[in-house]
Formats: C-alpha cells, sequence, structure tokens
C-alpha cells in the first residue's frame, strides 16, 4: 500500500514536465534542489542531532568545484583541462564530502555549540574565499557559461530534462538516507541523538559516527550545488549567502526533523512559498521577516513539524 | 617596527569593543545555555539608534551613547520575555531555532526601516588625531576604547560585588540549586540577557560612529562574537574579554601583513587552531569533552 502510493506520488511528479509552463518548471527544479540540500541537512539536524549552520558552505564548494572542473581553470602553480560535466560533478560531491570530513574532524572534539558555530564561520570564510581568490574563481565576477551536463549523445538544455534528473537525484537521495538511517550506522545515529552516554557505553563510536553523517550530509549537499551550478550555469560568491542555510534549516524544521517525508514537505512549501508571496507584490524583506516568524511559531506550536502532526491526525481518524 | 606598533595600538582600540561584544555573548550562553543569534542584532541595533538619536533627533552624542544601551537593554529583556520565558528548560537546538527566527526577523525589519543604505553618524571628536611619536589614533577611537574598558570594569564589578552578580554566578554553577536556594531563575535570565544585550548594543553605539550603520554588520559582528567566546571557552568571561584582544590583534596582523580581503577570516583560523590544541578554549570552565 505505502510503496503504492509512493510509486504513484513518484508517478505523478515525473508526469509535470508533460503540462506544466516552463517558469512553473523552473520554479519546481530549483525547489528540488534544495530539496536535496535540504534531506542531507535533514540527516545531521534530524537524526544525528547536530545542527549544521553552514551548510550553505557544502552547497556552494559542489557548485563551484564542479563548475571549475568543468570549466577547467589556470592558477600559478596549477593548470586543468576542461573535464567532462559527469566527472565535474564526481569531483564537486568529493570535495563538499572532504571538507564535511574537515569540519567534522575539527568540530566533534567538543560537544555542545561547537558544530554549530565552527559551521557557521567556515561558510563565512568560504565565502571569502570566492570573493577574494579571483585567480581561480572569478570573485564577484563570477563563473559564466558553465556547460550542461552530457549524458551520452543527450546535453541536458532544457527545462523538462534538467527536471527529470532533478527528481532522479532527490529520489536517489531519499532512498539513501532511508537506507543509511535503517542501517547500523543510521541506528547509532539515532542512538546518539537520544541519549549521547548511553550510545557510548553500548560502543557507539561517537565521534566516528558523528564524522559520518557529516561526510555523507556534506557530500549529498554537493550533489545538490552541482545540479545547481550545471543548471543555472553560472556560480557567483552569493551561493554562499548565510539566508540560504536558513532556508534549508526552515524547510527541514517545518517539513519534520528526523522524519524522512519532512524536508520533501517541507521543501515543497518553502520551495513554492515564495513565489506566491510574490505573486502578493510583498518585498523580500517581508518575505524573510514572514520565515523568521514563521520559524519560531513552528518551534513553539509545531515543534515536531508537520509531517509528524500530520501523520497522528490521520491515526487518529482512523 | 613602527608600523608593527601601529598595529598592535590599533589592536587595542578593536579589542575592547570586541570584548564587550565577546562578554554579552558568554554570559548570555554560560548562564541561560543559549546560543543568542540575536547578538549580532542588537549590536545593529545601538549602531541604528545613535543615527536616529544623533542624526534624526539631534540629540547630544553622549546622551544618545547612554541611551542607546539603555534601549538596548530593554531589547533585550522584551526578547527574553517574548520569546525564551517559555522556553526554559528546553533543549538547547530549539532554543536555537527560535534565536535564528528572531535573527532573520530582526534584520530584515532593520533593513526595511532604515533601507540597505548605509548610513554615517557624526561625532563630536576633533579630526585630527592624537600623535604620539611614530604612531598616531583617533580621538575617537581612543573615546571607544575607554568607554569600553568602563563598562566592562562595570560588569565585572556587577558579577562579583552584588547580590545580583552572585545570583548570576550561582546560576551559572548550578541552576536547579540555586532555584532551590531561592534565586529567582526567570528573574535571572531576564537581567543577563539584558545585561548581555546591553553590551552589544553599546559596542555598535561606539563602532556605528566609527565606521557606518548598514542592515548586515550584525552579521560580521555576530561572528567575531562566536569566535571570541569559543577562544576563551564558552562562558567564561576573562577568557571572553582576552579573546576579545586576541582576535582584534589577529585581524591586525592578519589585514597589514597577510591580505586586507582575509582580514575577517582571521576569527576561523583561530577557532581552527584552539579547537586543535585546546579544544576548551583558553579559559575553560567545564564543557564536556568526547
Amino acid at each position: 500500500m505505502k510503496s503504492l502510493v509512493t510509486v504513484l506520488g513518484v508517478a505523478a511528479l515525473a508526469s509535470v514536465p508533460l503540462w506544466a509552463d516552463a517558469y512553473l518548471l523552473h520554479v519546481l527544479v530549483v525547489t528540488g534542489i534544495f530539496m536535496v540540500a535540504a534531506i542531507s541537512l535533514n540527516l545531521l539536524l534530524g537524526y544525528a542531532g547536530q545542527l549544521s549552520l553552514g551548510h550553505v558552505a557544502f552547497f556552494g564548494i559542489g557548485a563551484y568545484a564542479s563548475a571549475l572542473v568543468s570549466l577547467g581553470f589556470d592558477i600559478s602553480f596549477f593548470t586543468l583541462k576542461p573535464k567532462p560535466v559527469w566527472m565535474a560533478m564526481l569531483a564537486g560531491i568529493a570535495a563538499a564530502g572532504l571538507c564535511g570530513w574537515f569540519i567534522g574532524r575539527l568540530s566533534f572534539k567538543v560537544r555542545g555549540a561547537y558544530f554549530v558555530i565552527v559551521s557557521i564561520s567556515f561558510a563565512e570564510v568560504v565565502r571569502l574565499v570566492a570573493v577574494n581568490w579571483v585567480e581561480l574563481t572569478q570573485g564577484p565576477m563570477a563563473l559564466n557559461n558553465i556547460p550542461p551536463l552530457t549524458l551520452g549523445s543527450l546535453t541536458l538544455w532544457k527545462k523538462p530534462e534538467n527536471y527529470w534528473l532533478v527528481l532522479a537525484v532527490a529520489v536517489v537521495s531519499f532512498i539513501l538516507v532511508k537506507r543509511l538511517v535503517g542501517s547500523k550506522a543510521g541506528r547509532a545515529m539515532i542512538a546518539l541523538r537520544e541519549n549521547e552516554p548511553l550510545a557510548a557505553s553500548v560502543g557507539v563510536d561517537v565521534t566516528r559516527t558523528l564524522v559520518l553523517a557529516t561526510i555523507v550530509s556534506a557530500a549529498m549537499a554537493g550533489a545538490a550545488g552541482a545540479l545547481y551550478a550545471h543548471y543555472v550555469r553560472i556560480v557567483d560568491p552569493d551561493v554562499f549567502l548565510f539566508i540560504y542555510t536558513v532556508t534549508m534549516v526552515i524547510m527541514v524544521v517545518t517539513g519534520g526533523k528526523g522524519t524522512l517525508a519532512g524536508p520533501v514537505v517541507g521543501g515543497l512549501i518553502f520551495g513554492l512559498l515564495p513565489e506566491g508571496l510574490r505573486a502578493l507584490a510583498i518585498k523580500p524583506e517581508t518575505q524573510w521577516i514572514v520565515y523568521g516568524v514563521l520559524m519560531v511559531l513552528v518551534v513553539y506550536f509545531l515543534p515536531a513539524g508537520i509531517v509528524p502532526a500530520l501523520k497522528r491526525r490521520v491515526r487518529w481518524i482512523s | 617596527m613602527d608600523q608593527l606598533l601601529q598595529h598592535f595600538l590599533n589592536a587595542l582600540m578593536l579589542g575592547g569593543t570586541y570584548a564587550l561584544l565577546g562578554i554579552g555573548l558568554t554570559l548570555i550562553f554560560g548562564i541561560m545555555r543559549v546560543v543568542n543569534f540575536t547578538h549580532g542584532e542588537l549590536y545593529a541595533f545601538g549602531a541604528y539608534m545613535m543615527y536616529a538619536l544623533v542624526m534624526l533627533s539631534g540629540a547630544n552624542f553622549f546622551v544618545a551613547l547612554a541611551l542607546a544601551v539603555v534601549l538596548g537593554a530593554l531589547l533585550g529583556a522584551a526578547l527574553e520575555f517574548v520569546l525564551l520565558r517559555r522556553l526554559r528548560g528546553a533543549d538547547i537546538d530549539t532554543t536555537m531555532l527560535v534565536m535564528i527566527g528572531a535573527w532573520i526577523a530582526l534584520q530584515n525589519a532593520e533593513q526595511l526601516a532604515w533601507t540597505g543604505v548605509a548610513k554615517s553618524i557624526d561625532n563630536p571628536f576633533p579630526a585630527a588625531p592624537l600623535v604620539i611619536g611614530a604612531v598616531s589614533v583617533g580621538w575617537n577611537r581612543l573615546f571607544v576604547f575607554a568607554v569600553a574598558l568602563v563598562l566592562i570594569g562595570m560588569t565585572y564589578l556587577v558579577i562579583q560585588k552584588t547580590k545580583l552578580g552572585k545570583a548570576m554566578r550561582a546560576t551559572f554553577q548550578d541552576r536547579d540549586t540555586a532555584a532551590l536556594m531561592g534565586i529567582q531563575i526567570g528573574h535571572i535570565h531576564t537581567v543577563t540577557f539584558a545585561l548581555g544585550s546591553a553590551l552589544a548594543a553599546a559596542a555598535g553605539a561606539l563602532l556605528g560612529p566609527v565606521f557606518v550603520a548598514y542592515p548586515s554588520m550584525g552579521d560580521l559582528a555576530a561572528a567575531k562574537a562566536f569566535a571570541i567566546v569559543i577562544l576563551g571557552g564558552l562562558g567564561s568571561i576573562p577568557g571572553a574579554t582576552i579573546g576579545g584582544f586576541i582576535l582584534a590583534l589577529a585581524e591586525e596582523l592578519g589585514a597589514g601583513y597577510v591580505s586586507s580581503g582575509y582580514r575577517d577570516a582571521m576569527g576561523f583560523l583561530l577557532i581552527i587552531a584552539i579547537l586543535v590544541f585546546k579544544p576548551t578554549g583558553l579559559f575553560a570552565q567545564k564543557e564536556r569533552i568526547g
């Protein structure tokens, strides 16, 4: 029953390009990319219980690394010839995962608020590097003309193809997190979130488990960034803006952290909401104020998020 | 050599304000266990109050400064009362999310109220700097440093010498036992948050006229405050004081000898160094190590 609903849902989503106009499709592609980022954040925040406030750094590193490898670059001590896009995307994922390992190793030496603060300042430093290392990143001039992905003889120039690609990546990310959470490592993460001393006492390697969660989460965010770079085809230091991290956090928290469907539901809501607010001619500042207030209200009145609340309602009715 | 001396002097002047920011943040964390993401917005609030009072209402500079600090304390008390009062005892992640929401809302409200254009604020000090031998320092910088030192001293006195301070220290050490001894924890939390916010607003009101006021100025201030607090050890006031001066020095030397573009990256490099070599900070109290 449940798997039937899932299959039907995915089939319905896959049929969208057949009837949607180009603008809606564009909004959905960007929403899907952020949904993948939110799914990756949920692994850390929802299952391992660690808030990454620099998640946009992994996203941006994935975007920049993938763009640079596909364009090639020439700096004083190293020259890289342009590589095929699929190879570039893998490089983006690897670069983001490596940074996740570094940040995890560094900050999980100490518990508490350290990971939050280290991750947020890491994102700021990466942004400074993107602005200042002009030789590599073109700084504020941005990386332009990033090639789209080529699969066999098909190059993904059009929106429907990109939509299907993003949908496929989102489904793969979802399944990956589902499998990981059900595995031994995933159960260790949840045990840590619930009671760290107890988990440690039954033999969970605390630091190792948290670092693993950070690597997987960062690599997945990097994949979202790589998708973004080859879809929008321009990357500038603004991909590192803190406001994107906030968007991911609010998607996860509103949808329901620590639930598989949470970031999907939250991602859809906060991917489409700005378009609705724009239609009402609301200024971007007001939109962000609404986001901020909403975040506070969700924590007060729906602390577990929308998905668990809905589940309870459904159970109550049946 | 003269250049190095000048860098040290600049760092000393700037460090006082950094210490104010760090002390406010570390107090709130130590006593309330709240990672205060609105700290930077209180800093921006202080600067904008100076703009409103000095430039729009024509108030006296020094009166405006005092008023800005008081208004910062009131805003802090209001934030604590509205947002945090009912979350007492909630885990650190929950309060963190609420504070992030408040941060985003406050910053964009500032942008709506004052527009994105940077505002400069006049100050009554002579423009010609004070020259001592080969180094020089602006009178406004000197004033900022002096006021910062006075405020730091006052904070120490309040915490070490008054009954209120004793209650704050007791809450810091053990909240439950302090409550059993008849300390009104809710009251202490409001006062702590107001005090921390007043210090952040003071830093903003002092530095606003030195630089300019703009809506996202708080982000950088908050990032620096976090670096300072990690440097000194979360919850340590002497640590935050010295951390403020260390960060200012690292930034001055980094901007002077490495690259001015990476000035604001120095805080992160210090955090990395401290986490690698002494994870609990220079003045650690009792944060657990895993």
